[in-house]
């Protein structure tokens, strides 16, 4: 029993989890006071940046003695499948709150907007309320008149779409490069993602700069462009942080971490991306397409 | 080089064989113990029961008379409002996390929490999401007063400037939640002990499992349900308005579908502890092991298809009204089962009535009353009647009063001794027992009555012909408010001494927990046991 058993690393104090709590602190009282103050002003915003600050020391520091403690061997194979799941967890609560956003605009679109129009039962509906407002997807002219207009998927979404999904395939080269140990291949195609998620993100922001100037397609455009901005944003955010992972899974491969058997947290990255690419396709079916 | 690692591997192991816990404060600051977290986590949920307490008087107190007579009705909202809040998010939820930390890993013969530093963040982040809420409460304008519901347009059109806060709270504790769950789940499955099957689990341990894949689903839910709130009051969007394509029944939708499972989330460790109770001092074991798992596992899928049972009079389509109606009944099936697997369970047992004991029988009776009561508003036509009355009032304090407290109560007495290598009080505890089953009931059972004549909840006066019952309701109220001071005086007195116990603290009790000292030691478990 003894010799098939390793023990299972439980590791010391760590001064780290309690700094974090109060970089949440920070962040959650510096976001807060930020929105609050959006128009009066105010100096919430540096109560923000400061969490953030912490936030990414700690993280810095946490990991930094995770990593320390698996190069001296002290992480078991157990180990490393409590590291997987809770990676597999992670991921799955993140789906669940993109399902809400979606499911605020499946709601939208399916039953507020058609009842409003005077769909089923709701003929008073409409003639009370906003008697000459027609029911439409995307929802270009709202109830109380705001007009907008709609975003096609021809262009930029269609080009951004082939974009993230030939960064997954990169990014599974580099997977395989780094299971068969060839670190050029890795090294390549890992860069190769990276400026491809760059791409994305900067084609996004041409995208939001031409919604909000040429199509009058803002954030407070009624329901369509809600969902749109909340969807792609969240979105948005998600692939910055995966960049980010990504690119600090090149740095550290540049540095000489990681064996074909033991990357865990390239791995999780490479989860990440995949997830946050999946994401992009429903959004992309949903949001533009449909 | 090999000699090298090994040195290294040795000094790993010289390393973690012996640390102790810090000295002072540092010890709770930076601890990565499953056990000092748990105490964490519990003490934490009893300062908040007394807070979220405090101001239950204060709603009790301005409704002991029909007028406006202590608090500003504004005032009154915030107080109804943030109980809610704390009860729910500060109270229940932490106390059985920090059941699952104390006990999840002895259970299964695990050395400690799959994720030890995860677990003191996850901790130690609660505390400060609730320093904001509370705080709120100070500001200029007041904290959040549209209800532990928040439903719109309460929480944004018509809520105080102060609302980010509370969206950026809600955030924490969802972030909390997440974590501890994650912890809890990766655990269970990763780290028993060789020989502990799925079907040896402790009851326990199977409904954390449950709860923790529920929390994971649906916490992440009510994060989007605030992030909408916080753009559509302070970004102008218009999920939950009309005139821009929205709907506030919308926000509801989405509410509730985090709102149900949690409900379930709040009761399904409690039915972990009472199985766990129950066989030990009936000294037989758990009638229907099998069936209170699946029991369990339908209860919690089932969850995720009622929660419009809370939405019965927002003018849904007929055959929503009837979905819902039906889904909503058919939960009470598996739950009829747990309650009938308790009571064999019992048949014809030894039965001693030690003070774990006592609180697990009056959970057994009085939850199945706040189920009954349940049953009642799943009705869609009666809940026209009843919704938004004392009725529902009365029906969710029984389940979470009488049932999630009570059965943390059970676990607190059951545990202890474990816990602190010292038996508690009896005498006070019975009189805690008893004070607390009298005055619970005097408490919530005459809110059926002013709820079905149609006393509207959340209002700060009332019609006149509630007064008596309504006087009769706060008195319950504040004995039993009081009665749980003399909760906090045992716990107390038994973390500092008290007659010393043996590692089997409860001759008929079972399970790994048992086998390790009381109290148990820092550290338990480093090689797994031997499972039979
Ligand atoms: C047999 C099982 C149950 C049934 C059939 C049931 C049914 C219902 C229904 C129909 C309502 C809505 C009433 C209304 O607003 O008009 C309700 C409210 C509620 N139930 Fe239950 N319930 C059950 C068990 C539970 C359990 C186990 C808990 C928690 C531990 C719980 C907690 C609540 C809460 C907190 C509310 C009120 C929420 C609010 O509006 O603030 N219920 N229940
Ligand atoms: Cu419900």
């Amino acid at each position: 029993m003894d010799k098939n058993y390793e023990k299972y690393y439980v590791p010391a104090q760590s001064p780290w989890p309690i700094v974090g709590a109060f970089a949440m602190f920070f962040i959650a009282v510096g976001a807060g006071l930020t929105v609050m103050q959006a128009s009066s002003g105010g100096g919430g915003h540096y109560v923000l940046y400061a969490g953030i600050a912490v936030l990414l020391f700690m993280l810095f520091r946490w990991f930094k003695n995770v990593i320390e403690e698996s190069d001296q061997g002290l992480y078991s194979a157990q180990m490393d499948r409590s590291f997987r799941q809770g990676m597999s967890w992670f991921i799955f609560s993140e789906v669940m709150f993109f399902m809400a956003f979606f499911g605020a605009l499946f709601y939208a679109r399916m039953l507020s907007v058609p009842w409003l129009g005077g769909a089923g039962n709701n003929a008073m509906t409409n003639e009370v309320l906003w008697p000459t407002f027609e029911a439409i997807w995307p929802l270009v002219t709202t109830p109380d008149g705001g007009t907008t207009q709609a975003m096609g998927w021809q262009g930029l979404p269609l080009i951004n779409t082939l974009i993230l999904l030939t960064s997954s395939v990169t990014l599974h080269f580099a997977h395989v490069g780094m299971e068969n140990n060839k670190r050029g291949p890795l090294k390549v195609f890992m860069a190769l993602t990276i400026v491809l998620g760059v791409c994305f993100l900067g084609l996004q922001v041409v995208e939001y700069m031409h919604a909000y100037q040429d199509l009058g397609l803002t954030l407070d455009a009624g329901v369509y462009g809600n969902t749109f901005f909340l969807l792609t944003g969240f979105h948005g955010m998600h692939v910055t942080l995966g960049t980010i992972l990504l690119l600090v899974m090149l740095i550290r491969i540049l540095k000489g971490h990681f064996s074909p058997d033991k990357h865990f947290a390239f791995q999780a990255a490479a989860w990440y991306w995949h997830f946050v690419d999946v994401v992009w396709l429903c959004l992309f079916v949903f949001v533009y397409v449909l | 080089m090999s000699s090298v690692t090994e040195q290294q591997h040795d000094q790993a192991a010289h390393h973690d064989g012996h640390h102790h816990p810090a000295k002072g404060f540092k010890r709770w600051l930076y601890t990565t113990n499953h056990k000092d977290i748990g105490s964490l986590y519990l003490i934490f949920s009893l300062t908040m029961f007394l807070i979220g307490g405090a101001m239950a008087m204060v709603i009790r107190a301005e409704l002991f008379q029909p007028g406006l007579q202590l608090v500003e009705p504004h005032f009154f909202n915030q107080m109804t409002t943030v109980h809610g809040l704390i009860m729910v998010f500060g109270a229940v939820m932490p106390a059985f996390t920090g059941l699952a930390n104390w006990m999840v890993p002895l259970m299964i013969g695990a050395p400690d929490m799959a994720l030890p530093r995860m677990n003191n963040w996850s901790f130690w982040i609660l505390p400060f999401a609730f320093i904001i809420l509370l705080a709120s409460l100070f500001m200029p304008g007041g904290g959040p007063a549209f209800g532990w519901t928040f439903y719109a347009p309460l929480s944004t059109t018509y809520s105080n400037d102060n609302t980010a806060l509370f969206v950026f709270a809600v955030h924490i504790m969802g972030i909390s939640s997440i974590m501890g769950a994650i912890n809890v789940i990766v655990t269970i499955v990763n780290l028993r002990a060789p020989g502990m099957t799925w079907m040896k689990l402790p009851l326990f341990v199977w409904t954390w499992l449950i709860t923790a894949f529920l929390l994971i689903a649906v916490m992440p839910v009510l994060a989007g349900a605030v992030t909408m709130v916080l753009t559509d009051k302070y970004f102008a969007t218009s999920f939950f308005d009309a005139a821009g394509g929205g709907d506030p029944v919308m926000f509801q939708h989405i509410f509730w579908f985090f709102g149900h499972p949690e409900v379930y989330i709040m009761i399904l460790p409690a039915f972990g502890i009472i199985s766990t109770i129950v066989p030990t001092f009936s000294r037989k074991k758990l009638f229907g092991y099998a069936s209170m798992v699946y029991a369990t596992s339908s209860i919690a899928l089932l969850s995720f298809i009622v929660w419009a049972h809370h939405m019965f009079t927002t003018g849904m389509p007929v055959a929503g009204e009837l979905f819902f109606m039906y889904a909503t009944m058919l939960i009470s099936v598996p739950t009829g089962v747990k309650v009938f697997n308790w009571v064999a369970t019992m048949w014809r047992g030894s039965i001693s009535f030690e003070v774990p004991m006592l609180f697990s029988i009056a959970f057994i009776v009085l939850f199945t009353l706040g189920g009954f009561s349940g049953l009642m508003l799943a009705i869609t036509p009666a809940d026209f009647q009843y919704h938004d009355t004392y009725f529902v009032v009365a029906h969710f304090h029984y389940v979470l009063v009488t049932g999630a407290i009570f059965s943390i109560m059970a676990g607190a007495y059951y545990w202890l001794p474990k816990w602190t290598g010292n038996m508690f009080n009896i005498t006070l505890a019975k009189w805690h027992f008893w004070l607390s089953l009298v005055s619970v009931n005097v408490l919530f059972f005459p809110m059926h009555f002013v709820g079905l004549a149609g006393m509207p909840r959340r209002i700060p006066d009332y019609a006149l012909q509630f007064a008596d019952f309504n006087a009769i309701i706060s008195i319950g109220g504040f004995a039993f408010g009081l009665s749980q001071l003399l909760f906090v005086v045992v716990v107390f007195k038994c973390a500092r001494g008290g007659d010393k116990v043996p590692a089997k603290v409860w001759d008929g009790a079972e399970g790994l927990e048992w086998e390790v000292a009381s109290p148990a030691p820092y550290h338990t478990f480093e090689t797994p046991p031997e499972i039979k």
